[in-house]
């Protein structure tokens, strides 16, 4: 007997790429993914039920579908998506504690998954160089994403407390890079003229998407309760980061960049957001110690490796128009 | 025998590329005509096989001597004079010839990186390529250490030697490996005393200093980064134990802005040492205390006033007022070239403690004072043998 796992904001692409991937886990019999609206993509076995977290529809289908595992990864980092600030704090902190309703009465679940990030640490130059699970935020949040989260990873913690018999994982991911991700971080690496902020030279750390599945499987197949850092191995500064992805950078103050920042979300050409300025600025690292003795789980790529994966698709992206005029040449 | 002799004499004649489009002697045929080799003949024969070299085979350089170098140059000046007149007629001037360029440009390169010049230009290049093209590791405090060594250790060297002539003395209390928490006054109104002191460690015990700074350095733009790439971390128990425990040399001035920003009148007199954190977190880690006294650092910046309303305006502790500065400018940001003595003290092993003292708070006081004590002792004995300020 296998398990039947839930999966939350399915109809996102890394929601449905990892709805796919636990599909094709042995030990897992089924899956069922949930969203407002349907995934654009190929979900194979996967089978999606529209509902909304946000009513107490959900109850009725965890109950229904005697789902065991629940994986929740619909937290949605910008209000662009959406459809502004307002349905972005409804959908992530509303959606949340339904969820986490649901789950407390039903009988079936015995385990949570929660997809969080590590934002939730905050970026200042009060930091730490390297946040253990342990610590929290030296400032805490006042807005928009890393707000949602910490609210969240709250709520999380209160439903671990009232539920001592479900096994609640929390994985803060660091960032998460690779090919397919379209994050607010991988549009400003995407720019073709890179803002930065002069004078700091942030320290970054990645997680490769496959990391990202593979993490959140791992989790999900198995007993680890607790909460954990995800993130590849070493850190990468902007400097480098860019000096390897080979795109120009324009450095200007830190004023200057957050009223591009602002400029360029209003005219809905990137979702750059204030704590993301605060990122870019101080940066952050996190201690991935517990991840590999307590989790057990271990990386396939470093956050360099991670990167460079990140770049070759950038550069392919880049020579598109010429392979298409190629290609049409030649036909 | 003779022949070769006389082929080397024959080699020795240098024509100037540049002899406006006429075939100059030795350019044409093989065998230069009579009077060039009358010409060579005339010449002593000992510096003459030098200037062949640059010419032909700058792979080798022929001596590094600056005497020799001397000699080559004369010897090239010489044999463009008689080549270049034949062909005034034709070019009036060709400017300098590019034999006399490239022996110029030899001689410059030999002057910077010395002999094995041509290895250390390529580990040179090779370094430019990859800062521009980001293939470099930081540690996961940002620290950058090809950089650090090959540039930051580089520029500070000469003010270290030169201008302050830094003394260094008790460098047997660095323990080769190992953690262990290098603990030093602080003064100078802008901490070059910190500079100094990773330098002294990174030359004399052959170790990289880590220092803690305090979280105003790590807000402003330029300074980060660069403090960044130089080992520095925030002054704060995580980062202070996890590189204790991490086998580093961690350098605190726990002194802080009361240190370092105390006037010209205070000068050599220890301010309040913190909560003594740096303490509880060489306990919890076991590593020893080396206390070092840093005499010199109070002279180079004479602080005489205080501008407390323009500082509370820009959000830093203070703006210094020395008797050069602000009045002379950017002139009056040169430090005064004190005498500088950096002593390391014998090592407070804390080993002995364990982990569970190090919540006794009567036991970090009674550490920290003994810390405090040493350093200010040390001071006042070094300033006895120190004589005279810019002596």
């Amino acid at each position: 007997m296998g398990r039947v796992v839930l999966v939350t904001g399915i109809s996102r692409d890394i929601g449905r790429r990892f709805a796919r991937a636990a599909a094709g886990d042995p030990s897992i019999d089924r899956v069922i993914g949930v969203d407002v609206v349907p995934p654009r993509g190929d979900i194979g076995d996967v089978s999606f039920v529209r509902a909304d977290i946000r009513n107490p529809v959900i109850a009725k289908v965890i109950a229904k579908e005697d789902v065991d595992t629940v994986v929740h990864m619909s937290v949605i980092a910008t209000p662009g998506s959406a459809g502004g600030r307002g349905t972005m704090k409804e959908l992530n902190v509303i959606g949340s504690m339904q969820l986490l309703a649901a789950c407390q009465k039903s009988t079936t679940v015995d385990r949570l998954v929660v997809k969080s990030t590590t934002t939730v640490y905050g970026s200042s130059p009060r930091d730490p160089a390297m946040f253990t699970e342990d610590m929290g935020p030296k400032r805490l949040p006042s807005s928009g994403y890393a707000k949602d989260v910490y609210e969240i990873e709250g709520y999380v913690r209160g439903f671990a407390r009232r539920r001592p018999d479900v096994d609640v994982t929390m994985i803060r991911a660091a960032n998460v890079i690779g090919p397919h991700v379209s994050s607010p971080l991988s549009n400003y690496f995407r720019l073709p003229v890179i803002p930065r902020v002069l004078g700091f030279d942030p320290r970054l750390q990645f997680l490769h998407e496959d990391d990202l599945m593979r993490v959140l499987t791992h989790a999900a197949t198995r007993a680890v309760p607790g909460t954990f850092n995800v993130a590849g191995d070493g850190l990468l500064t902007l400097a480098q980061a860019v000096r390897r992805l080979g795109t120009p950078t324009v450095a200007m103050p830190r004023f200057a960049v957050g009223r591009l920042g602002a400029t360029m979300r209003q005219a809905r050409l990137s979702d750059f957001s204030p704590e993301q300025l605060g990122f870019l600025t101080y940066g952050r690292g996190v201690d991935t110690t517990r991840m590999r003795t307590q989790l057990g789980f271990e990386p396939s790529y470093t956050t360099a490796e991670a990167f460079a994966d990140f770049c070759r698709s950038v550069r392919a992206d880049a020579h598109a128009p010429e392979r298409v005029r190629e290609g049409v040449v030649r036909a | 025998m003779p022949d070769e002799a006389r082929s080397s004499q024959e080699d020795a004649v240098v024509i100037p590329i540049g002899t406006g489009g006429r075939p100059g002697r030795g350019t044409g045929s093989a065998r230069p005509s009579s009077a060039a080799r009358n010409l060579s003949a005339a010449r002593k024969p000992a510096p003459t096989p030098a200037p062949k070299r640059p010419r032909k085979k700058p792979s080798k350089p022929a001596e590094p001597s600056p005497a020799a170098r001397a000699r080559v140059d004369e010897s090239t000046t010489e044999t463009s004079g008689p080549a270049a007149a034949p062909t005034s007629t034709g070019a009036p001037t060709a400017g300098i010839p590019v034999g006399d360029w490239l022996a110029a440009l030899q001689g410059a390169a030999e002057e910077i990186f010395g002999d094995d010049w041509e290895r250390r230009a390529a580990e040179l290049m090779a370094f430019a390529r990859r800062r521009l093209e980001g293939d470099y590791e930081v540690d996961d405090y940002g620290f950058d250490r090809e950089l650090t060594e090959r540039f930051f250790m580089a520029a500070l060297r000469p003010i270290a030697e030169k201008w302050f002539r830094l003394e260094v003395r008790g460098l047997e209390n660095i323990p080769a490996e190992g953690g262990a928490l290098v603990v030093s006054n602080h003064s100078g109104t802008i901490p070059l005393d910190g500079l100094m002191t990773m330098l002294a460690v990174h030359d004399h015990a052959h170790r990289f200093l880590r220092p803690l700074g305090a979280d105003l350095v790590f807000q402003m733009p330029v300074v980060s980064s660069l403090a960044r790439k130089g080992g520095a971390t925030l002054a704060c128990v995580e980062d202070a134990e996890r590189l204790l425990s991490g086998g580093e040399l961690v350098g605190v001035w726990p002194e802080g802005f009361k240190g370092i920003g105390k006037p010209f009148s205070e000068r050599y007199k220890l301010q309040r040492f913190g909560r003594g954190g740096f303490v509880s977190a060489a306990l919890r880690t076991g590593v020893p205390i080396i206390p070092l006294s840093v005499v010199g650092a109070e002279e180079i910046y004479p602080l005489v006033g205080n501008m407390p309303s323009l500082a509370r305006l820009l959000g830093v502790p203070y703006i210094p007022i020395t008797p050069f500065f602000p009045w002379l400018g950017p002139l009056g940001m040169v430090p005064l070239p004190s005498k500088w003595i950096l002593e390391f003290g014998e090592p407070i092993r804390t080993d002995a403690y364990d982990a569970g003292e190090a919540e006794d708070p009567m036991l970090i006081f009674n550490v920290t004072d003994q810390v405090r004590e040493t350093i200010q002792h040390t001071l006042f004995d070094l300033l006895r043998d120190r004589g005279g300020v810019f002596s």
